[in-house]
């Protein structure tokens, strides 16, 4: 069973969670994920390696409340197990050779860019950070991005957090300031995805997205995390979760993202009141 | 005097109207009178014709002839000494192509419903608790076993009862491979599969769950860095097909690896699930094997009108005889000679109707089946909101991708020899990770055969 060795909450609706998983800390690389189950007979829920301890043998994810199970995953304590934990699996991200690459994250999108932004910098890129988010209580590891690049730009929607705007607003800046870079590696809800990627192909700068569609086993057998790349049907978890964003439709993803949209809004209140009811 | 009757006991079964709308098990199983004057139809012919046609060499007609004494206990030990899962075999093995299919009495009337009596035998085992197996005597000796489906499980009870150490490992959460995710409620209870699996720990056998070997370890760490002595690989055939048709990323088209996934392994025809499943209205099952009509039978207990569409005829249909007959009984429609060509979606980018033409039979093709050629200008559209892919599946190249020297062939199935030995030295491997997609009788004949050759092998090396 995977022991959870600490938490911390980094936003009202952002958890961090490290997990003792001394297999997947030995073989973890930026852009991989894992498959969790909170609790048995829970839900199998992809989420991505966040940072890994290869000597503590520790692995931490970081999730936002969305749905029912991570409402249960963010109620566990230190000390409590995860039913599951299964990985690492996809494939890391590559940054072999990238010299200068701008880092685009996006909400708890950042979480995910965080490790490929601190890979790239421990092979002496460099690396200019844009993170964004809604508003100023929602902002997550600025300390950890600054230690890691050389450039960080925060943006926020509402201007309470660093400038008022969108990732691509600030992206474009630095690109029209004359910045260039070998690559752009943007993560976050995929609408930021679809507006950095169709910014970039302006440019003709090479952007790689992550996607994190809907999945059940994580290993090819399901299917459910299909999506067109360049025309052709692609599994996000054995052929990805990185794809080229030039040739990703992202109006496909979204869609397919939010199949059970529904079923999950009702199951989150279904379980929220339960727990409420409990309280009381 | 045996019992002449040209027909086979009729299996007690949920009818039809009742059991389209539950998970239940169909067939109720034998009872003890039932048995006892099914066993009486064998004529214990002497060169015993029906242990030629099971994989796994069940001595079939000892077996029934404990039946016909009434000693069940005896009936369920002497096929447990060659089959590691009596219970999964006597419901799911197609019998009517292997042992049944030689059955003398089959000549002039129906053979002896000898897939019937194995579970009867085991069911009867199960209920009235029998004591745990006697542990063999262990040799100390490591052996990796990756998969836990029936190829894996086979190999690994073989093993174990020879002594050796056994571990299994499962990528899923839970064991049981294809008989947990793919094989429905309905067909193959699950409290059925996890007491086999439960038999085969009491022989000393460990399983570890969620271990994606390829991934979280590769075999040469389990050689080198874990001690195993050899690894057995019956990983499966996991992979989904489609038919690279337009519309088929709409919402509401799913591989039935999926679908069936949702639904057997993570229980979502339940209501207080937590992974859900779109209840069709009107489902679609395209395909003509055994997991296409587990996909329709299992949309159909959801609520829908389900359709199921093949390209060739009733007569070429691949599903075994009893599953087409039951899902016909339980109003599953069947549109023959038909073929999709795309799937149409509404604004909101859900699938509303798949669009198939028509086909007729040509000359045979490499598979020796008539070749089913679209009639031209036949297309018409059938209404769905839910699609669902069953055109096969095929080995998983996780473990092939990471280990060096593997051979594998051109539909990516692990190239073996006879006994499952790859070309990787004390690497053996078997079932639909070698074949493809095949039965669960025929991959667990595999993990048979190759328990015996990593035994030999082992042995070989010590001397």
């Amino acid at each position: 069973m995977f022991e959870i060795v600490a938490v911390k909450k980094l936003n009202p609706t952002v958890t961090e969670m490290e997990i003792n998983a001394p297999l997947v800390a030995k073989k973890a690389q930026a852009g991989q994920f894992v498959i969790v189950r909170a609790a048995k007979e829970g839900e199998r829920i992809p989420l991505t390696v966040a940072d890994y301890d290869r000597e503590k043998g520790t692995v931490k994810i970081i999730f936002q409340i969305v749905g029912a199970t991570t409402y249960l995953l963010n109620r566990l304590k230190e000390g409590d197990r995860l039913a599951d934990f299964v990985g690492p699996l996809g494939n890391p991200t590559h940054t072999e050779g990238l010299k200068k690459v701008a880092v685009v994250g996006g909400g708890v999108g950042c979480a995910i860019a965080y490790p490929v932004a601190k890979k790239l910098h421990e092979q002496g890129a460099t690396v200019h950070t844009v993170a964004g988010f809604r508003n100023k209580d929602l902002v997550i590891l600025e300390d950890e991005f600054k230690k890691v690049s050389d450039k960080y730009v925060l943006v926020s929607d509402d201007g309470t957090a660093g400038k008022k705007g969108l990732v691509t607003d600030a992206l474009k800046e630095l690109i029209e300031s004359g910045e260039q870079y070998d690559e752009v590696i943007a993560i976050g809800p995929v609408i930021m995805m679809k507006f950095v990627c169709a910014l970039t192909k302006q440019y003709g700068i090479k952007t790689v997205v992550s996607m994190n569609p809907v999945m059940i086993d994580g290993t090819g057998m399901c299917g459910g995390c299909r999506l067109t790349v360049g025309g052709r049907v692609k599994f996000a978890c054995v052929d990805g979760p990185d794809f080229d964003g030039h040739q990703v439709d992202f109006d496909e993803a979204m869609s397919r993202g939010g199949n059970y949209k529904e079923w999950e809004r009702h199951k989150y209140e279904e379980t929220c009141n339960l727990f409420k009811k409990e309280s009381l | 005097m045996p019992n002449m009757s040209l027909k086979k006991n009729a299996m007690p079964s949920q009818n039809a109207a009742e059991r389209s709308k539950n998970f239940r098990e169909v067939a109720l199983g034998y009872t003890e009178e039932l048995a006892v004057s099914e066993a009486e139809r064998c004529l214990h012919c002497k060169n015993m014709p029906c242990v030629k046609g099971c994989p796994v060499m069940v001595d079939i007609p000892g077996f029934i002839a404990k039946i016909k004494e009434r000693d069940f206990e005896g009936a369920y030990n002497v096929i447990s000494a060659t089959s590691s899962l009596p219970a999964v075999c006597g419901r799911v093995c197609p019998q009517e192509t292997q042992c049944e299919k030689y059955c003398v009495r089959g000549i002039k009337g129906e053979p002896v419903g000898i897939g019937r009596l194995e579970r009867f035998a085991a069911d009867y085992h199960n209920e009235h608790g029998a004591a745990a197996p006697e542990r063999p005597v262990q040799n100390g000796i490591n052996v990796a076993v990756i998969g836990s489906g029936p190829a894996g499980l086979t190999c690994a009870g073989d093993l174990a009862r020879l002594g050796y150490d056994v571990t299994v490992f499962e990528a899923l959460h839970l064991a049981g491979g294809v008989l947990s995710y793919g094989i429905p409620e309905f067909r193959l209870p699950k409290a059925i599969v996890n007491k086999e699996i439960e038999t085969l720990k009491d022989l000393g056998v460990k399983i570890e769950t969620d271990m994606v070997i390829g991934k979280v370890l590769s075999i040469e760490e389990l050689v080198k860095e874990y001690g195993f002595k050899a690894v057995f690989i019956g990983t499966g055939a996991g992979l989904p097909k489609f038919m690279n048709i337009p519309g088929e990323t709409l919402n509401g088209v799913f591989s039935a690896n999926e679908f069936l996934t949702r639904i057997n392994l993570m229980k979502a025809y339940k209501e207080d699930a937590d992974t859900p499943i779109q209840r069709g209205k009107n489902v679609v099952v395209v395909g003509g094997g055994n997991v296409a009509m587990d996909a329709a039978r299992c949309a159909r207990r959801l609520g829908a009108q389900v359709t199921v569409v093949y390209r060739r005829t009733l007569k070429e249909l691949p599903a075994r005889a009893e599953e087409v007959e039951h899902a016909m009984e339980e109003g599953i429609e069947f549109k023959f000679l038909t073929n999709p060509v795309k799937i149409n979606g509404d604004n909101n980018r859900r699938v509303s109707s798949i669009t198939c033409l028509k086909m007729r039979l040509s000359e045979p093709d490499a598979s020796g089946r008539a070749r089913p050629v679209p009639v031209e200008g036949s297309e018409f559209d059938i209404t769905a909101d839910v699609v669902i892919m069953a055109l096969g599946t095929s080995p998983n190249p996780l473990i092939k991708d990471t280990t060096e020297g593997l051979e594998v062939n051109g539909h990516g199935g692990i190239i073996t020899d006879e006994n499952g030995k790859t070309s990787v030295t004390a690497v053996y491997a078997g079932g639909d990770a070698v074949t493809g997609a095949a039965t669960v009788i025929l991959a667990m004949g595999a993990g048979k055969t190759a328990a015996a050759a990593i035994d030999r092998y082992i042995k070989g090396q010590a001397n």
